[in-house]
C-alpha cells in the first residue's frame, strides 16, 4: 500500500535528489557551503531596484536561469511613490516561500499528496521605532504570524506536524527567530 | 603470544606490561555487563575504572537525582532488582549500591583508581597504557560512557566573570549556587529537573527551550517506561531506524524519577513560576538573546508526544489490553508566554548564575586510533567500530533504542561479545603471532575457542603474565 500511494503522490519535489544530494554532500561538506547575492540599486527617493543573479554553491559559481528583479518603495502614507512592496513585505514572502517549500518537500517525502496551500502573513510594528520617536520600540517586527490554509489527503496532526517540520528545517525562519552577524561597509 | 615484541634491554625506559584478551574501559553498567557476557564465553579480561565501580553515578550527579526509569526495569545480566518498591526509582546511592552488588558477582578483575591514558593499536591488537601500568590486548570495549565532557555552547567564554557559571556535572543542590534568578539552558531531562529543583528553592529560574521530548510520567495508570518497553519502542534497531544519526541525537525526555511519581513538562513548571524562554542562541556585549522559535518547539513536541500515545494506544487495542489499563487520555497543549522574552540583560543584575544542562560528550582524547569522525565522534555499526578487535558500548541508541539505559545494556554487551568471540576466533587463525604454546594447555571447561591460542581465564592467569618491553 506504501509503494502504491508513493508513486500516486506527485507535488513535483524530486525528493530522491533532495536524499541524494544529502547523501553526497555528507561525503564533500565543503560543496555544501553556499554564498547567496543581491544588488541594488538605489532608483529615486525610497524607490530601488534590486537583482538576483548569481550565487555560489558546490563549489562553484552557479547561475539562476534567469535574471530576477524586484522594485521595492515605500507606499504613500509614507510620502512615497509605492513602486514596490516596502523591504518588511520582502521578508514576508521569503518566509512565506521558505516555509511553503518546505511543506511541498516534507510533504512529498511522507507521502502525502497535496492539493492546495495559502499562507497569510501578517508582521506587526510600532513604526515609533523607525521614526526614533521612542527608542524602547524596536525598529523591526514585534511578532511574526503565518497560518496556513492546506488542502491534503492528510489528517490534521499529519497537517501539523508538516508545518512543524518545516519550520525546523526553513532558513528563513532560522533568520527571523535567531540573531545573525550582519557586517555592513562601504566599499 | 609475545613472540613480536622486541625486547631491548639497552632502552632506558623498560617498562612491564600485562596480557589479556580483552581490556574493558570503564566498570559502570556497559563494562560490567560486557565483563558478565566475556566471563561466560572464557574469554580472559580485565576492567580498567578510572576511579570506583559506578564512578560517575557516585561523582558527577546531582544530590536529590533519581534514575529515570523505575525499579522494576533495573536488571543487568543475570541480575536484577529484588527490593520492596518496584515502582519506586532509585537515588544515586542506590543505584551505586545496586552496581557495585553486581560487581561483586562478577569474576574478572576490576582494577579500580586505573586511568586509561592512550589506546593505540600495537602488533595483534592494542596497546593500552595506564596510569597504573599497561596493557596488551586483541581487542578493547569502550565502556567509559557517553557522558564524559559537558557540553557547552561557545558564548559560554564571553559572559560577564560577575556571573557565576557551572555545568551540570559540577552542580550538586540549590544551596551552592548564589541567591538571586538562575538561567537554566536546555530543557531535556536535567534542565527541567534543575529548573525545578531551583525555583523551588526560592530563586527565580529561567528556563531555555529548544527541541525537546515531552512525556508524562504514567499514562492510562501505568509508567511510561513500561508503555516503551512493553510495545517494543526500546527493543528498535539502529539498522531498522530511518534516520539513526538523528535518533541518537534525540535529546532526553522531560522525564524525573522522585519519590512519588510525577509529570514534570514545561506546563508543570510554568505552574511553578519558572519562566520560559527560546533556545539560547546569542550573547551581544552583556545582553544573552533567545530564539524566538520557542513556540514551534512546543507544538512539535505536543505533536510527537500525541503519536507516541496514538501508537501506544494501537498496541494496547491490538494486544486487547484496554480492559486492563485506564482509558486513553490526552494532555494539553503546552502553554506559552505571551510573549516570551527574546532577550536578557546581564548587567541589570537579575540572572546570578547560569546552570548549563546542554548535553555531554564522550572522551576520546585518549583514543589514539583512526575510528573518530570530522566531528570527533565515534564512528560505529552497532557498537562495531571500523578498527579490527575495537567495539564500544552504552552509547546512545547504539544497537537499540534502549542501548543506554541500565536494563538496555545486556542484548547489546551479548550480541558485541558474540562478536569479539568471532573475531578473536578467526584472527586466532590468522595470526602468526600466537604463542603456540598457549594452546598446548587448551581443551578444558567452557573455552568456547578451542582453535584459540589467545589467553583464556581457564588455561591462565594473564593478568599474572607480565612482560618486558620497550617503553613508548
Amino acid at each position: 500500500m506504501q509503494t502504491a500511494t508513493s508513486i500516486q503522490v506527485d507535488n513535483g519535489v524530486n525528493v530522491a535528489a533532495l536524499l541524494g544530494a544529502r547523501e553526497a554532500l555528507a561525503q564533500a561538506p565543503e560543496a555544501a557551503r553556499f554564498t547567496w547575492r543581491a544588488r541594488c540599486d538605489w532608483v529615486n527617493g525610497t524607490h530601488s531596484h534590486a537583482t538576483i543573479d548569481g550565487y555560489h554553491g558546490l563549489g562553484e559559481e552557479q547561475h539562476h536561469k534567469t535574471r530576477f528583479t524586484f522594485d521595492a518603495d515605500h507606499p504613500e502614507v509614507f510620502a512615497s511613490e509605492d513602486h514596490g512592496p516596502t523591504p518588511v513585505e520582502y521578508v514576508l514572502v521569503g518566509l512565506a516561500s521558505c516555509l511553503t517549500a518546505g511543506i511541498a518537500a516534507v510533504a512529498q517525502h511522507r507521502d502525502i499528496q497535496l492539493r492546495s496551500i495559502t499562507a497569510t502573513l501578517e508582521g506587526s510594528m510600532d513604526i515609533q521605532g523607525i521614526l526614533g520617536m521612542d527608542s524602547d520600540v524596536r525598529n523591526g517586527f514585534e511578532d511574526v504570524r503565518v497560518r496556513f490554509e492546506i488542502d491534503a489527503d492528510a489528517t490534521r496532526e499529519e497537517i501539523e506536524a508538516l508545518v512543524a517540520q518545516s519550520q525546523k528545517r526553513s532558513a528563513v525562519y532560522d533568520l527571523l527567530t535567531n540573531p545573525t552577524n550582519v557586517t555592513v561597509s562601504v566599499a | 603470544m609475545n613472540g613480536d615484541l622486541r625486547r631491548q634491554s639497552s632502552s632506558p625506559r623498560v617498562l612491564p606490561y600485562r596480557v589479556t584478551a580483552v581490556v574493558v574501559i570503564g566498570a559502570g553498567q556497559a563494562g560490567l555487563a560486557m565483563s558478565h557476557h566475556l566471563d561466560r564465553r572464557g574469554i580472559d579480561h580485565v576492567v580498567l575504572e578510572r576511579g570506583e565501580v559506578a564512578n560517575a553515578w557516585r561523582h558527577e550527579r546531582w544530590d536529590s537525582l533519581r534514575l529515570l526509569t523505575p525499579n522494576w526495569q533495573c536488571r543487568l545480566p543475570g541480575f536484577r532488582y529484588a527490593g520492596p518498591d518496584p515502582e519506586g526509582f532509585m537515588t544515586m546511592p542506590e543505584v551505586v549500591d545496586f552496581l557495585h552488588g553486581y560487581a561483586q558477582k562478577l569474576s574478572a578483575p576490576i582494577h579500580t583508581a586505573t586511568r586509561v591514558l592512550s589506546v593505540r593499536p600495537a602488533p595483534g591488537g592494542y596497546r593500552v597504557v595506564t596510569d597504573a601500568g599497561d596493557w596488551r590486548c586483541r581487542t578493547v570495549v569502550i565502556a567509559s560512557g557517553a557522558c564524559n565532557l559537558p557540553v557547552v555552547p561557545a558564548l559560554a567564554t564571553s559572559l560577564p566573570t560577575s556571573l557565576h557559571s557551572l555545568t551540570t556535572r559540577d552542580y550538586r543542590h540549590p544551596g551552592q549556587l548564589a541567591e538571586g534568578g538562575v538561567l537554566v539552558v536546555g530543557a531535556s531531562a536535567t534542565g527541567v529537573q534543575l529548573a525545578d529543583e531551583i525555583q523551588r528553592s526560592g530563586r527565580p529560574v529561567t528556563l531555555t527551550v529548544g527541541e525537546h521530548v515531552r512525556m508524562p510520567r504514567r499514562y492510562r495508570g501505568r509508567d511510561i517506561q513500561w508503555w516503551m518497553e512493553a510495545s517494543g519502542l526500546l527493543d528498535q534497531r539502529f539498522d531498522e531506524i530511518d534516520d539513526i544519526e538523528r535518533a541518537r541525537r534525540l535529546p532526553s525526555p522531560q522525564l524525573m524519577g522522585s519519590e512519588t511519581p510525577a509529570t514534570l513538562d514545561l506546563n508543570a513548571l510554568a505552574a511553578l513560576g519558572v519562566q520560559r524562554v527560546g533556545r539560547l542562541v546569542g550573547l551581544r556585549d552583556h545582553t544573552l538573546q533567545f530564539s524566538g522559535s520557542l513556540a514551534a518547539h512546543c507544538a512539535a513536541a505536543d505533536l510527537k508526544l500525541g503519536r507516541l500515545l496514538e501508537t501506544f494506544d494501537a498496541w494496547a487495542s491490538h494486544r486487547g489490553l484496554d480492559s486492563e489499563l485506564a482509558p486513553p487520555e490526552r494532555f494539553p497543549p503546552t502553554r506559552l508566554p505571551a510573549s516570551p522574552r527574546l532577550s536578557l540583560d546581564l548587567a541589570r543584575g537579575e540572572i546570578r548564575t547560569i546552570l548549563w544542562a546542554t548535553g555531554f560528550r564522550p572522551d576520546y582524547s585518549w583514543l589514539h586510533v583512526p575510528v573518530l569522525d570530522r566531528k570527533g565522534r565515534l564512528k560505529h555499526h552497532g557498537g562495531v567500530a571500523e578498527a579490527p578487535g575495537l567495539y564500544a558500548l552504552g552509547l546512545p541508541f547504539m544497537r537499540r533504542r534502549k542501548s543506554s539505559f541500565i536494563h538496555g545494556v545486556d542484548d547489546d554487551a551479548r550480541e558485541l561479545s558474540d562478536h569479539l568471540v568471532g573475531y578473536l576466533a578467526g584472527y586466532s587463525h590468522d595470526c602468526p603471532a600466537n604463542d603456540p604454546g598457549d594452546s598446548s594447555e587448551d581443551g578444558k571447561g567452557e573455552n568456547r575457542l578451542a582453535q584459540g591460542g589467545f589467553p583464556c581465564r581457564n588455561r591462565m592467569d594473564a593478568s599474572a603474565r607480565v612482560v618486558l618491553t620497550e617503553g613508548d
